[in-house]
């Protein structure tokens, strides 16, 4: 094969790329919920950016370009008598939705499985080529 | 390349394709999730008509590849569709076995042409 990508890379940096996608999501649930003194301060939610890589006709694979901060804002919530009120009494919590985030989650699992298959089956189309007339 | 034709008739070509294609599916599969990804794939009976008429493996894909025809489009831009594409893998990787064994039995004979047994 003349291209440089081959399965391997393919499904190893797709592979990559889920796997950040999962770290954020575990950053995310593990703040949701989380309470800040000020709407700056608040836990924002993390978000990964794909970007095709292509390499040859057809031939591409994917890799994380960025990570962006959520614009949504913190949720403001009146406790006055939580320690990190502010002088209104206002706590702002993480904008964290954990049911999107849950889905977010299986979707990323689903899509590392299917890399995993693929370079399973690479892997043994590779091996049985090697073992050819034998 | 005319020995090699000779010897494995369109099965040396087949399996250069085939594996071309193995890596245009993995390509799919692995921009499921990016944005605006167009899902390709190659017309493997035009591919391998060129790469019996002589010319190289590469080539003969770099013809014939196009954007495959999403089912339902979505709000993403992607045109993958996991179902489709896990089919074609399955099926190519199959094809790819096939042409493997066919490959075989060719060696084999020859082999067994060589020793005289």
């Amino acid at each position: 094969m003349s291209s440089p990508l081959s399965v391997f890379d393919i499904a190893g940096r797709a592979m990559s790329a889920q796997m950040v996608r999962l770290n954020t999501t575990a950053s995310n649930l593990a703040n949701a919920g989380s309470v800040s003194g000020s709407k700056d301060t608040a836990f924002k939610a993390l978000r990964p950016v794909f970007k095709t890589v292509s390499e040859g006709e057809g031939i591409a694979t994917v890799q994380v370009s960025s990570i962006l901060t959520s614009q949504d804002e913190a949720v403001k919530k009146h406790m006055p008598d939580h320690p990190l009120a502010d002088a209104n009494g206002d706590v702002w919590e993480a904008n964290v939705d954990s049911a999107a985030e849950m889905v977010d989650m299986l979707e990323t699992a689903r899509a590392y499985q299917n890399n995993v298959q693929v370079m399973q089956t690479a892997k043994s189309l590779t091996l049985d080529t090697l073992r050819l007339g034998k | 390349m005319a020995t090699s034709e000779t010897l494995f008739g369109v099965h040396g070509d087949a399996l250069a394709l085939r594996s071309q294609r193995l890596a245009l599916l993995a390509s799919n599969i692995a921009n499921a999730s990016t944005p605006g990804y167009k899902a390709r794939d190659i017309d493997f009976g035009k591919a391998l008509e060129m790469a019996q008429s002589g010319s190289s493996a590469d080539d003969a894909v770099d013809a014939t590849v196009g954007y495959r025809v999403p089912l339902q489009t979505s709000m993403d831009g992607n045109t993958v569709e996991l179902s489709t594409e896990q089919t074609m893998f399955a099926e190519n990787a199959v094809q790819y076995r096939t042409t493997l064994s066919f490959l075989n039995g060719r060696i084999n004979t020859l082999m067994t042409a060589i020793k005289g047994e």
